[in-house]
């Protein structure tokens, strides 16, 4: 009996164990089930966003309100107002004093109007650069203004055409630009803004629940024990990420299978790409949250500095919603150090390219850098002792 | 006179540990800093600094000029001479170029032939909405440089309809994304102040010992409320004086108006978070309950794309989200100098929403402590 | 039982020092000291004494600054693998993953110390048998009562079966009956040749130890047997039988007299410690009635404590003297009434009838869990009966409107002040919402300043006060508002001896003002303050009376003068047999 259990200690002393590893994994997996918020944040959470990120951010204007006061009284003007209400992405409400157009611009009734003013007949008579209209926009929307300036040029200039030729007058064009939108032929934004969206969620469960683990352990105590007890710090280490790891990649293939079937996001892109990529993305906000959650350990600051350094970079830095090349020189700077920009780059191009290695391999080497960065902080920061 | 008395130490308590502790000061100011001193800067729709390949197979004039003009812009920082049809498509590809302009070879002829000359341009789908405005860049520019020509010739061109914009006249984002901002940092304080102190008085034993005075459960609330609503203004002062001093957004409407919305956000950002804390044992679900509130409310406010960009339904489901009500209080008095009327009109759901999510919360504390 | 001199040595540790960042005097200084096999070795001291921290640096879980320590023959940090196979460590909140299973617990423990196939089985078979636990395997250790959990904590500790086995405050929150349970396992560990080390704040617990080391502010203070602690003490610890009415004031007058250093009230009598070298005065002279008696009684633990720090407080308590005199009208203040609470199909609280009269201390004894809490959180109005009523003054206190709860004082559980806001801004929150304003509320907080000792600290922040310190605050918020009733949930928890009489004289003396008192403990010897006690146990409440009337009722042929502890457990015992 005695030398029986000296083996058993000697076994349990010696480096890494499997065993542990494997207990602790299953430990770490019975507590993530079990806790009602974590639940939450890891199953919930991510369709809702994805959802909420799929149909409430969509930076394409589907249809502009656009007030429209005919002063004129003419075939032309009835023409032009003609041709505005035949826009299938104008909704045009008609106005009978310019009063009510103004309020209704402040109240944000309509984005834009336009007037035709008494004179129009007389002013298309003459030779312009100018259109004889009167168009304003609301600029307090700025990105939908430039859209309602751009759209009715675009209505004027085909009604301009169209009335040349039906005089029998040309009016030429020396030149034109054909765009064509690659991979993303329509420019949906909802294209490029839900596989980004992805980074977010991925960021949420990878950094925001990962960074209440270790300091819970401390607060609860039970920390303490494992200390006493022969873990090693590699086996430790592990358990907190091979569980998180696993619950990240399930709730990546969940948001990728969301967006793919019931957004209809194209999905070009194979799976080995998005699983490497995944995987060192997924590494690298584990790595963040995992360190600050060590070096904190409580659990309240975790959460709170989580979400300043994990949460906001991947937001707004990323290049998911807003462009990082029109950010001021020393921001695009910082943005290379956040991991959330080379998988928002490199999970766009999977969804809507493919899986182009020659492209995405300069995004997986400095995912792969930064998981190692972030990992070996946490490693660092592990004491095998208390204080 | 003695319920005054009583409020009055409440708040002093709270706005105590507030300010008391050098962490929680921080955790008040430093993330106002930060995002105002971002924010601005990284959160544009417009484009700068973007990259254009340019594959250029006419040596023609025409075409050459018309080179020059598109690489002479100044939201174009990177010009990528291109020599093959690989070597553009490559460009889009690996994300090298926003946009990649092709002129044919024969553009110069078909222009001086009379005919349409046709540019091709590729831009990358994957950032469709930088590669839209990027495109309108172009087009103006194409505009600009027909309408030289014709008039050197004497020819008439189309005429074009100008935009006035109004209440922002330069499109500055900024001055869109400033008021928003005033709406959302708030949001934060305020909602994770109250969410979290309730639970924090829960887990450290500190609640009871208030239920047990002479104190009703209402005026807990209020004590709980009045702190975080006077942090919310203090936070919304300061990105106010940055928006106007720093980013010289001009500050057009009432500010009584602003601070009367103000008051109707924060009082139901309170209720939210009282009932999100009243159903809530510990800071950590606290925590992640405000998360999972705050995260889809901003999202769906406006402040990230319109409202009446999304679909009807969604819209109509953002009626209970005050964040959405704010931020177009926020906008319209500071950009467009808002009504009285227009403000009462927008508040009135804002008082609704408080006063249902208040409600609640007064029930299910009664049912808790009860 | 082994000689302590006799086993081997285990733990050496000599000249250990360790401060830690933002301490003003360091958690140990130079403790020197050896531990050995073969009897329980007691590592005693109140909260904040280094028990912990000593403890850690024996498991190799931190550093000490200076000094040699040496584990099983091992130095604990350069040599930490091979101590921690062979050390089974049992923390303070026991270690236990309260989301998993007591199953889930063992086997995690199992799993990482290696403890595999027919090894597991047996030990499994052995530890569940050992610590009763078989029938609650399927239940989470969070839903496990504080004795069933510590159990549990001490078979984790076991598996692997370590050589050494560090209990830090195994007995916090336990009832007497399971402590005793847990004392007989680890005295067969004991005999089976494994160290123990048993840390602890009850010296009541110090007392059965083998051997003790006694630490007090980080400094040692004392080494060696009980009886050699007790030992100059003997013969100077009298108690006085039959004193009349009047044992407060009779303590009071005692504690004064320049012979006696110490004194407390145990039931009916008074029991006293004299200086050195004093003799025991006439029991007349401080107005005992006429069949006073004095009986010599054996040295405690606790005497012997008290008197190594120089002695108990006086008996004069200031704040009775800055509280109004309220009129002894004999009225009925607190009535429970067939109190129940239920929690799913569990019953908290289970038909308690009790009643308290003006101007009394009534105490609630049971351990953690039996439902002395939730009884008391209904009797406050913080918790909704199931069934059956809770009134003070005649009032339900949940329905009734601020002013009965403006009579009354409660001083919760485990410290529960704002401790992110200093002394001085507590001291005005409590106040404040108690409706004190303007002039009358800087005199009140000034006074209570003074009375607690608080001064030096107005400003500091309330966490980085000592634990006597906390509860000396809330005491002082809790009873500013001048409360006739004053409600307290284990004041003296882990708060040192010399302290806790402190605070015994200040609610003696608030009770002479007429002030009830409602009070829980699990301290056996503070029952003894109370004028009636009632004993809950399983939610009922089985036994309510005097503590002479309780001890009485257990007295048999061989134990004629049973403690409260005897009485407790017979108590409690008799109550078990008939299931």
């Amino acid at each position: 009996m005695k030398g029986e259990h000296r083996t058993s200690n000697e076994r349990a002393s010696v480096g890494f164990s499997l065993r542990r590893l494997k207990a602790l994994c299953w430990k770490e997996t019975l507590q993530i089930f079990r806790d009602p918020s974590s639940n939450l944040i890891a199953f919930v959470l991510p369709l809702v966003l994805i959802f909420v990120f799929g149909y409430g951010i969509n930076l394409d204007t589907p249809v502009l309100r656009i007030g429209l006061l005919n002063e004129a009284s003419g075939t032309e003007a009835d023409g032009f107002a003609k041709a505005l209400q035949g826009t299938p992405s104008m909704e045009i409400r008609h106005y009978e004093d310019r009063k009510s157009l103004e309020t209704d611009i402040t109240h944000s009734q309509i984005r834009g109007f336009v007037i035709i003013p008494e004179d129009f007949s007389r002013l298309m008579k003459q030779q312009s650069d100018t259109a004889p209209l009167q168009v304003v926009a609301d600029g307090s929307e700025p990105n939908t203004a430039q859209f309602v300036g751009a759209y009715i040029n675009g209505v004027w200039q085909t009604w301009m055409m169209q009335r040349a030729q039906d005089r029998g007058e040309e009016l030429k064009r020396e030149f034109s630009l054909e765009a064509r939108y690659w991979y993303n032929p329509s420019a949906n934004s909802r294209n490029f803004l839900i596989p980004g969206s992805i980074t977010v969620i991925m960021t949420v469960i990878g950094a925001l629940l990962t960074s209440l683990v270790v300091a819970r352990e401390w607060e609860r105590g039970t920390m303490e024990a494992l200390l006493a007890s022969p873990i090693t710090r590699t086996e430790f280490l592990l358990s907190k990420i091979i569980p998180y790891y696993i619950l990240g990649m399930v709730s990546l293939a969940m948001c990728v299978a969301a967006a793919r079937f019931i957004m209809g996001v194209p999905f070009r892109g194979g799976p080995p790409a998005l699983f490497v990529t995944g995987s060192f993305f997924l590494l690298s906000v584990l790595g963040i949250g995992l360190a600050i959650s060590t070096a904190t350990k409580n659990q309240f600051n975790a959460a709170q500095a989580a979400l300043n350094a994990a949460f906001l970079p991947a937001m707004m830095l990323s290049g998911f919603i807003y462009e990082i090349s029109s950010m001021p020189a020393f921001l695009r700077g910082v943005t290379h150090l956040i991991p959330a920009r080379y998988f928002v780059s490199s999970i766009q191009t999977i969804f809507q390219v493919g899986s182009p290695w020659k492209v995405l391999m300069p995004d997986i080497l400095f995912l792969m850098g930064s998981a190692a960065f972030f990992l070996g902080l946490t490693a660092r920061l592990t004491k095998r002792r208390m204080e | 006179m003695n319920f005054f008395h009583r409020i009055r130490a409440l708040v002093v308590k709270e706005l105590q540990s507030v300010v008391g502790s050098p962490s929680s000061r921080t955790l008040l100011i430093m993330p106002v800093i930060l995002q105002t001193l971002l924010f601005p800067n990284a959160a544009t729709l417009e484009v700068k600094n973007a990259s254009i390949a340019i594959y250029n197979r006419d040596t023609g004039e025409t075409a050459n000029e018309l080179v020059q003009r598109f690489a002479q812009c100044d939201a174009f920082t990177e010009v990528i001479p291109i020599h093959s049809q690989a070597a553009l498509d490559d460009s889009i590809e690996s994300q090298q170029a926003m946009l990649a302009v092709s002129i044919p070879e024969d553009f110069s002829r078909q222009v001086a032939n009379g005919e349409t000359g046709a540019v091709q341009v590729l831009l990358d789908g994957r950032r469709s909405n930088g590669a839209q405005i990027a495109m309108s860049y172009l087009q103006q520019i194409t505009e600009n440089f027909m309408k030289e020509r014709a008039a050197e010739k004497g020819h008439a061109m189309p005429s074009e309809t100008i935009t006035r914009y109004w209440f922002n006249p330069n499109l500055d984002f900024k001055n869109f994304l400033l008021p928003n901002l005033v709406a959302i940092i708030t949001t934060i304080g305020a909602l994770i102040l109250t969410a979290l102190s309730v639970a924090r008085e829960r887990e450290q034993g500190t609640f009871d010992q208030l239920l047990v005075s002479p104190l009703t459960p209402e005026m807990v609330m209020i004590g709980k409320g009045v702190p975080a609503m006077l942090v919310a203004f203090f936070q919304a002062t300061l990105i106010l004086c940055a928006a106007v001093f720093i980013y010289h957004v001009p500050f057009r409407g009432s500010l009584f108006l602003l601070y009367s919305g103000m008051f109707f956000y924060s009082l139901s950002l309170v209720g939210v978070g009282l009932l999100i804390s009243s159903v809530c044992n510990t800071q950590q679900q606290a925590f992640l309950g405000a998360f999972s509130f705050m995260m889809p409310a901003m999202m769906l406010s406006g402040f990230a794309s319109p409202v009446e960009n999304m679909p009807k339904w969604l819209q109509n489901l953002t009626w209970p989200n005050p964040v959405r009500h704010f931020v177009e209080i926020v906008k319209e008095v500071f950009l467009k100098d808002a009504s009285a009327e227009r403000v009462f009109h927008l508040i009135l759901p804002l008082a609704l929403i408080s006063a249902c999510t208040i409600g609640c919360a007064s029930i299910m504390f009664r049912k808790k402590t009860a | 039982m082994p000689d302590a001199a006799t086993g081997e040595v285990v733990i050496r540790f000599e000249g250990v020092t360790k401060t830690f960042k933002g301490m003003e005097s360091p958690a140990l200084e130079s403790v020197t000291g050896e531990m050995r096999t073969g009897v329980i070795t007691g590592l005693v001291g109140p909260d904040g004494a280094g028990k912990t921290t000593l403890l850690r640096l024996i498991a190799g879980l931190m550093e000490p600054d200076s000094g040699k320590i040496e584990t099983l023959g091992y130095d604990p940090i350069v040599n930490a693998g091979a101590i921690r196979g062979e050390v089974g460590y049992m923390p303070q909140k026991f270690g236990l993953y309260e989301d998993l299973t007591v199953m889930e617990n063992l086997t995690l423990q199992a799993d990482l110390r290696h403890v595999t196939g027919k090894e597991r089985e047996e030990s499994f078979e052995r530890l569940l048998t050992f610590t009763d636990l078989k029938r609650f395997t399927g239940r989470f250790a969070g839903k496990l009562s504080g004795g069933m959990k510590q159990k549990l904590g001490l078979a984790c500790a076991l598996l692997g079966k370590p050589k050494l086995l560090l209990l830090d405050e195994p007995g916090v929150g336990v009832d007497p009956i399971s402590r005793r349970e847990l004392w007989g396992m680890v005295e067969d560990l004991v005999n089976q040749g494994i160290g123990v080390v048993w840390s602890t704040a009850y010296l009541d617990e110090a007392e059965l130890c083998g051997t003790t080391v006694v630490l007090n502010e980080g400094k040692l203070l004392f080494t060696g047997t009980p009886r050699e602690i007790a030992e100059p003490l003997v013969g100077r610890c009298l108690q006085l039988r039959e004193p009349g009415e009047k044992k407060r004031r009779l303590l009071t007058k005692a504690l004064s007299r320049p012979e006696v250093s110490d004194g407390t009230i145990q039931g009916h009598s008074l029991r006293l410690t004299f200086r050195k070298g004093c003799e025991r005065f006439d029991p007349k002279e401080i107005g005992a009635a006429d069949g006073a008696e004095w009986v010599e009684v054996k040295p405690r633990f606790e005497d012997a404590f008290i008197d190594l720090l120089g002695g108990g407080p006086s008996g004069e308590s200031v704040l009775a003297a800055h509280t109004h005199q309220i009129d002894q009208d004999g009225a009925t203040v607190i009535e429970a009434t067939h109190l129940t609470k239920q929690f799913g199909d569990f019953k908290a609280t289970d038909d308690v009838t009790f009643q308290v009269t003006r101007g009394e201390i009534y105490g609630l004894l049971g351990p953690n869990g039996a439902g002395k809490s939730t009884t008391f959180k209904m009797m406050c109005g913080l918790l909704v009966p199931t069934g059956g009523t809770a009134k003070v003054v005649g009032l339900d206190l949940r329905h009734s409107g601020s002013q009965a709860r403006q009579k009354l004082g409660y001083m919760a559980q485990k410290f529960s002040l704002y401790g992110n806001l200093s002394v001085m801004e507590n001291l005005e929150f409590f106040s404040g919402i108690y409706g004190l304003t303007g002039k009358r509320q800087r005199e009140k907080t000034t006074e209570m300043a003074e009375i607690f000792h608080l001064k030096p600290f107005l400003n500091a922040k309330t966490d980085s006060l000592s634990l006597g310190y906390k509860q000396r605050l809330a005491l002082a918020c809790s009873v500013m508002h001048e409360p006739d009733i004053l409600f307290l949930d284990e004041p003296t928890s882990g708060v040192d001896p010399v302290t806790r009489r402190e605070f015994w004289t200040h609610i003696n003396g608030l009770v002479e003002r007429g002030v009830t008192v409602m009070v829980t403990t699990h301290f056996m010897d503070e029952a003894e303050y109370c004028d009636r006690i009632g004993l809950v146990f399983r939610g009922q409440l089985i036994a309510n009376g005097t503590p002479d009337e309780l001890k009485e009722s257990v007295a048999t042929q061989e134990n004629p003068d049973p403690t409260m502890e005897d009485a407790f457990i017979e108590l409690v015992t008799g109550k078990e047999e008939p299931k």
